[in-house]
């Protein structure tokens, strides 16, 4: 497993090692010296950067967990409104204190190990998980100024790390010393380190537009590119910092496509429907961690919904501009909420997929990695190779042409849609949003009128 | 692989040897998807299932046994605790046969009256709605997506509250009877249930353009667990389990009971779709048919309500229920398939045997042969397909 893992990072690491080394910026300043010698000069120096370190360290692990809180509710109020129900409105106004209650709750419950279990590994495993979904966060940048280090090789460290936690999920379902839990734990580890590709595959896209793996770099080259918007805007009475033509996601119809692979990919690392075979309720009964309960079953909880959130914060970083807003010439909104808002965005569509779709079976979900998402991301580093040769980064004409395709894409895809909807009873057009597989549907509908009719 | 359990041999409730690669797992009776409490022993070769035997039993309530200690009556309500999730049809089926016995001494009991039948087909087919909508809720969750779960109990929901105005019961109504029905209709009655067609046939649309085309149930259960017409028949398995596999069976058309002769509804049946990879008896085929009979319930009922009702007694008088000496099979449709009751009478108040011959019990003896070689997740779209309820096939 772990030997898997690393060929494919250096595989990974030798495509991209001529740009890195080329685009590699230098790490900044080392701004805990900084601060330390500013606020804590009283101290020694070798003590205050590392008491700066530490506080900053502490922040964020207590900040992140916080994150699951708002998750889990929006989760469960989204999921209501979707299935026409309420959801939790009991505990607090509105049922806003509902996770927290639930997570006093789990605190207080008894703590359980199986007596046949693995007792070292059971009580490591939720811990290296959970450790990894926060030093994810160390390498995202949340706005100008909030960003824990600025790694010359910031994506590649978020790719390595999170990898880490498919270790953690085998050592989880093979300490439980359950079938259930070992069956979700080789599902998780098959799923994890398949769909690392189509991610790893989408990001070099970007890698190969952006010249740099640093995450603060990409968002930087996604600033003030084409000046095209900003007239546009200009034009229309605007005042505008940046347009949407910067994003990444509309620089090439490559990187358009890149960003729904990373999309469906990031779905399926974190586990969620319609790829949550690892934890799929009606099969595994919870999957790997079936005997998880109280404080260690929350901390993968909280590790869970950490991910769902990283990989969004993740996809907006690198495809949609990042912490930078449009509006924003005099930081009218602050970046963090920006990133967040997008982020968040996201989260809901995942959240909306999760609501509506069935599950997949174990080979399918490996026929849609590695017969569809793989072969298209490589298309796509093909394709982004050839843009590059023929287009600068910042010309005019690669903007509009990326425009003009990603428009006959969805365009055509429209319609489609609305070519089928035509055909369809009314009550299947209301419902039909989010499904696929249209002009099944209408020869499905019309061998049905056959078969009543006869 | 795993540490074996330290038990002894002799001890240990299995019947698989496994190879050494393969492993032993118990699915249930504790489990979130077997439909109550079903025991699965599965010899699994990584997710490739080799070999599957279910154990029953974990719901034997010794109904039969019961049934010889308890009059006719009595034993009513004792069939709602069969097939739980559609108690009308059993006390039906039940009362049917009884009613069949009784019928060999017409100077007792003639026939049970007209407007009790109207009753009997409305609990009866409102019923069959409820229980397909469990069925297509729970088999949606079992395939993953658990959405339509809520909004098949959100519209069951709309059916028990018409069963608590019919009989005050939500679950298991002991309304039809020997003889007749409970209780007569409450005001407004029809008007209530008219509103609720209104409401419900559009939805059986929305619920298909929500699961039943979905690109992912369709790979999920098309083609998958195909039990054709010779196989359902050899297994003795009925209802939507025989038509999904193309056979035109349905007793409310084949063999007319009660008033069904008098309404114009269709039986569906499967349908191959090569497109899709769907073949007839696939799992696919067997869900498809519950939906379409929803509609094919809601077109009887339409016609019911819009009958001339005729007015007189609910219940035949007759003094005691003492069926002449003899024997009798009697069968009907449930919404599971065949529900068939065979009765011994000696003449006195109390049968001396009565036997289930229950459809869900045919449908999971088939489930051995059905899930070797497919993969875990198939065994659970296998087990929502079949649509077993334990109670019935426990007893």
């Amino acid at each position: 497993m772990i030997q898997q893992l690393n060929t494919q990072m250096i595989i990974l690491a030798n495509l991209i090692s001529t740009d890195s080394t080329i685009a590699a910026q230098p790490v900044g300043d080392n701004w805990a010296e900084s601060i330390a010698s500013q606020f804590l000069g009283f101290l020694p120096d070798w003590l205050g950067p590392i008491l700066v370190m530490v506080a900053v360290a502490t922040t964020f692990v207590s900040v992140v967990p916080l994150l699951p809180l708002v998750l889990v509710l929006m989760e469960r109020k989204v999921s209501a409104w979707i299935q026409d129900r309420t959801g939790p409105m009991r505990t607090g106004p509105w049922g806003l204190l509902q996770t927290l209650a639930d997570g006093v709750k789990l605190i207080f419950k008894e703590d359980l190990i199986p007596p046949q279990a693995d007792k070292l590994l059971f009580r490591f495993a939720p811990y290296l998980i959970f450790t990894c979904s926060v030093a994810v966060f160390a390498a995202i940048p949340f706005s100008q100024s909030i960003l824990v280090s600025d790694l010359n090789i910031g994506i590649f460290y978020i790719l390595s790390i999170s990898s880490v936690i498919a270790i953690g999920v085998i050592m989880a379902g093979w300490a439980s010393n359950s079938k259930w839990s070992l069956f979700g734990a080789m599902r998780s580890a098959a799923q994890m380190v398949s769909y690392e590709i189509p991610i790893g595959l989408s990001i070099l896209t970007v890698i190969m537009m952006t010249q740099t793996m640093s995450m603060e770099g990409i968002v930087a080259a996604q600033d003030g590119v084409f000046s095209e918007g900003k007239a546009i805007a200009t034009f229309l009475g605007v005042e505008i910092k940046g347009s949407i033509l910067d994003w990444m996601i509309f620089r090439s119809p490559f990187t358009f496509l890149a960003f729904f692979v990373y999309f469906l990919s990031s779905i399926a690392e974190v586990n969620r429907t319609p790829f949550d075979l690892p934890e799929a309720e009606s099969e595994l009964v919870a999957g790997f961690h079936t005997e998880y309960s109280g404080m260690r079953f929350a901390v993968f909880f909280i590790a869970e919904y950490a991910n769902v959130f990283a990989v969004c914060a993740i996809a907006s970083t690198l495809f949609l501009g990042g912490w930078q807003g449009i509006l924003d010439e005099d930081q009218f909104i602050p970046g963090l909420f920006i990133l967040t808002g997008k982020s968040f965005l996201l989260v809901f569509v995942m959240m909306w997929v999760r609501w509506t779709l069935p599950r997949l079976r174990v080979d399918q979900l490996m026929n849609l990695c590695w017969k569809y998402l793989i072969p298209i991301s490589f298309f796509n580093i093909l394709g982004t190779g050839i843009w590059g040769l023929f287009f600068r980064v910042d010309s005019t004409l690669s903007i509009g042409i990326s425009f003009l395709i990603i428009s006959l894409f969805v365009i055509s895809l429209l319609g489609i849609v609305f070519n089928s909807f035509g055909k369809l009873t009314p009550h299947d057009q209301t419902a039909l949003a989010g499904n696929i597989g249209t002009t099944n549907l209408r020869r499905l509908e019309s061998s049905w009128r056959d078969r009543h009719e006869h | 692989m795993l540490a074996q359990s330290t038990a002894p041999e002799e001890t240990r409730f299995l019947e698989l040897k496994p190879f050494s690669d393969e492993m032993i797992v118990s699915m249930g009776p504790q489990h979130p998807s077997t439909h109550g409490v079903l025991k699965l022993e599965l010899r699994l070769d990584g997710e490739i299932v080799r070999e599957a035997i279910p154990h029953i039993g974990y719901l034997h309530r010794c109904f039969e046994k019961h049934a010889e200690n308890l009059s006719y009556e009595q034993i009513v309500p004792f069939t709602d605790r069969l097939d739980y999730i559609a108690s009308m049809n059993q006390n039906w089926g039940f009362c049917l046969a009884v009613e069949e016995m009784l019928t060999t001494d017409p100077s007792k009991f003639e026939s049970v009256p007209e407007r009790a039948e109207y009753l009997r087909v409305l609990a009866g087919e409102l019923n069959r709605i409820a229980s397909h909508l469990l069925a297509f809720g729970t088999y949606g969750m079992d395939i993953g997506a658990f959405t339509p779960f809520l909004y098949a109990f959100r519209d069951r929901e709309k059916i028990l509250f018409l069963f608590e105005k019919l009989c005050g019961a939500r679950l298991t109504y002991n309304y039809i009877r020997v003889g007749g029905v409970s209780r007569d209709l409450p005001p407004d009655f029809l008007d209530d249930v008219s509103d609720f067609l209104d409401y419900f046939e559009p939805k059986i649309d929305e619920y298909n353009a929500l699961l039943t085309n979905n690109k992912i149930f369709i790979e999920r259960t098309a083609g998958v667990a195909v039990m054709d017409e010779e196989m359902t028949i050899n297994y003795g398995a009925s209802g939507p389990n025989l038509r999904g596999a193309g056979r035109k069976w349905d007793l409310r058309k084949d063999e007319p009971y009660s008033i069904y002769d008098q309404f114009d509804f269709e039986i569906p049946i499967g349908e191959e779709i090569p497109s899709l990879g769907i073949v007839l008896g696939d799992c696919w085929n067997r869900y498809m048919v519950r939906m379409d009979e929803m509609k094919e319930s809601v077109k009887i009922l339409r016609q019911l309500i819009n009958k001339e009702w005729p007015e007189g007694p609910i219940m035949a008088s007759m003094k005691a229920i003492r069926p002449p000496e003899g024997e009798i099979y009697s069968r009907s449709e449930t919404p599971r398939g065949e529900l068939g009751f065979y009765i011994i009478s000696d003449g006195s108040a109390k049968p001396v045997r009565v036997k289930v011959k229950s459809p869900c019990f045919a449908a999971l003896s088939a489930l051995s042969e059905l899930s070797r070689g497919l993969m875990l997740a198939d065994i659970i779209a296998i087990i929502g397909s079949i649509d077993i309820v334990m109670g019935e096939a426990d007893r």
